[in-house]
């Protein structure tokens, strides 16, 4: 799990130098059009992806955290979900406890963030507490983990903002081509460069279109395979791929969309967070793999947790063809045995869990939204909103007024 | 000509010398703080037990030998603190056989099942079972790693002369830790 990290740097530093390819080879083509000056263009979007890296790279975290209106909780507000990652920061040798979000949403979904191991945080959505219990909660929790101590936050997010300059740069050149060609402000003066810079032009013209769908699928191509190798560090660390396995079966059965996600935010997510309306979640997203290939792979792991185990049943279901774990990877580690299947008294009890886990998490909702608890004397438990003025509430029960 | 040959082999064998031995300190400084990880999680689980036995003892009047054994595991465990991993490794497996024991018979005491200060001790309890095994796991891996490094050519004669002692796996002993070291009661 540690030469993972580094041998599948080299891979996506040449994806990247790609697209940072593309990025310049655009400036260039605007700054010719727009500037007479191929190297001036050059310069500004290098300037503008400087400025959005530096904003990322400090405040990445908590703009995203934001975006999401995710809340900050302690140990204290549920210590079920801070065992589980303080548990899977023992297993995957990860030195600090991330910081832990709650997003309040319906949809199950969770995500990691954060520049490097030392300063992660790891948001889940309140239905996703709800819905798993513990074995695939740990799961999804392994592979948000992974992602944190593979430092796939930072190479996607590195390359989020190179594809959304790319992006940016795109849709105001076609807009400025637009609104050009609409006054034949600029045509007149550069009509004496004579057919090679027309010929230029219109190259340029045809890759400003084209570069944004490239780089979109080099970002997809990256941000594919970092999920398969969180998948695989999420099965070693919890020594379970059903856990996870199943849990995502449960994730892609759920209709309901993050409501704060956005398209820049998508592949943070463990399952890609958007849904035609009312569907399922599709295989065909592509900032993720298809959910049942994931699934299909985690459950052909063959009686083994290795990284060997999971890349055997990756070209199993794959037909052959290469794996998706680096050789260094695999070369150091032993065989990795199975964790025994939990005991039956257990999943009787993941049954009768499950309603108590529901009140767990909605209890836990409205105390994060400071909403105060008062314990009638009938035994009905009433929330009193922090906005309430008056100093008495009737329980809609017995009609017993309480005092606030 | 030749002496560059010989400053070019001297320099890259210097290099060698140096990686290795830095990797060797690297993976033996992950073994020891793997180590220390696990010696938290054990001491939580000691500290632990009297409260969880003060709690159920209540409720399962009928279980006094369970409880009893728990208690004695428990002491020999503290005593195995510090006394080297093998010794202590073996005294933690008689106490998670003894713990698993009184886990499993709480299952016939519904009203203890019930009661919220329990609930909370068994979750941390759990909890702590898991992160025991997981930290085991981990020192497993850190120490297979690290005697790989100290037994394989060409970074065992580094670890020779240096004095990089091979670790010793914190092994799981007795049968009944074996068959449940994990709890779930989600």
């Amino acid at each position: 799990m540690w030469e993972q990290i580094r041998s599948n740097q080299i891979r996506s530093v040449i994806l990247v130098a790609g697209m940072a390819a593309l990025l310049l080879l655009m400036g260039y083509f605007l700054g010719l059009y727009f500037l007479d000056s191929g190297t001036g263009g050059m310069i500004i979007a290098l300037i503008l992806w400087a400025v959005m890296n530096l904003v990322a790279f400090f405040q990445g975290d908590n703009i995203m955290l934001a975006l999401s209106k995710a809340r900050k909780i302690k140990r204290d507000d549920y210590p079920r979900l801070y065992n589980i990652v303080e548990e899977m920061r023992i297993a995957s040798g990860l030195e600090k406890m991330p910081d832990i979000y709650i997003i309040d949403d319906p949809a199950l979904n969770a995500f990691a963030t954060g520049r490097n191991p030392n300063r992660a945080s790891i948001a889940v959505t309140s239905g996703l507490l709800q819905k798993l219990n513990r074995d695939e909660l740990q799961g999804v929790i392994g592979h948000e983990i992974a992602h944190v101590n593979n430092r796939d936050v930072l190479l996607m997010t590195l390359c989020g903002i190179l594809l959304g300059t790319i992006v940016i740069l795109a849709w105001y050149a076609t807009y400025m081509l637009f609104f050009s060609s609409m006054t034949g402000g600029r045509r007149s003066s550069s009509a004496g460069g004579g057919q090679a810079q027309l010929i230029i032009l219109a190259v340029g013209i045809i890759f400003i279109i084209l570069a944004p769908i490239a780089a979109q699928l080099i970002y997809f191509a990256i941000s594919r395979k970092r999920e398969y190798l969180a998948d695989s560090s999420s099965a070693l660390y919890t020594r379970y791929p059903e856990g996870l396995a199943s849990a995502l079966e449960k994730l892609a059965a759920s209709t309901a969309p993050v409501k704060s996600a956005n398209k820049s935010s998508a592949p943070m997510y463990i399952i890609n967070p958007f849904r035609k309306k009312g569907r399922a979640a599709s295989d065909l997203s592509s900032t993720h793999p298809p959910i049942s290939e994931r699934i299909h792979i985690l459950r052909s792991m063959a009686g083994g947790a290795s990284l060997a185990d999971y890349d055997n049943a990756f070209r199993a279901v794959h037909k052959g063809g290469r794996g998706v774990i680096p050789l260094p990877a695999i070369a150091g580690a032993g065989a990795v045995g199975l964790r025994p299947a939990v005991p039956e008294a257990a999943q009787r009890e993941a049954k009768l869990g499950k309603v108590e886990r529901t009140r767990e998490v909605s209890d836990l909702m409205w105390r994060l939204n400071n909403y105060k608890t008062i314990t009638c004397a009938c035994g009905t438990k009433l929330k009193v909103p922090p906005k309430l003025k008056s100093a008495n509430v009737k329980c809609p029960h017995c009609g017993r007024v309480n005092r606030v | 000509m030749a002496v560059y040959v010989v400053i070019g082999i001297v320099a890259i064998l210097l290099i060698m010398t140096v990686s290795t031995y830095n990797g060797l300190v690297r993976l033996r400084n992950r073994v020891r703080n793997a180590w220390a990880q696990i010696d938290v999680q054990l001491k939580r689980r000691h500290d632990l037990i009297p409260n969880l036995v003060e709690t159920a003892k209540g409720y399962m009047t009928h279980e006094r030998g369970t409880f009893e054994a728990v208690t004695k595991a428990r002491n020999l465990a503290q005593k195995a603190v510090g006394t080297g991993v093998g010794a202590q490794s073996k005294a933690e497996a008689g106490l998670s056989g003894a713990l698993s024991r009184l886990l499993l018979v709480v299952e016939n005491y519904p009203d203890l099942k019930a009661n919220q200060n329990f609930l909370a001790l068994q979750e941390e309890l759990t909890s702590t079972e898991n992160k025991i095994g997981f930290s085991r796991q981990y020192y497993n891996d850190s120490v297979l790693r690290y005697n790989n490094k100290t037994q394989m050519f060409p970074s065992n004669m580094m670890a020779g002369m240096m004095g990089f002692k091979a670790s010793e796996f914190f092994e799981v002993k007795v049968a009944e830790e074996r068959e449940a070291p994990k709890v779930s009661f989600s």
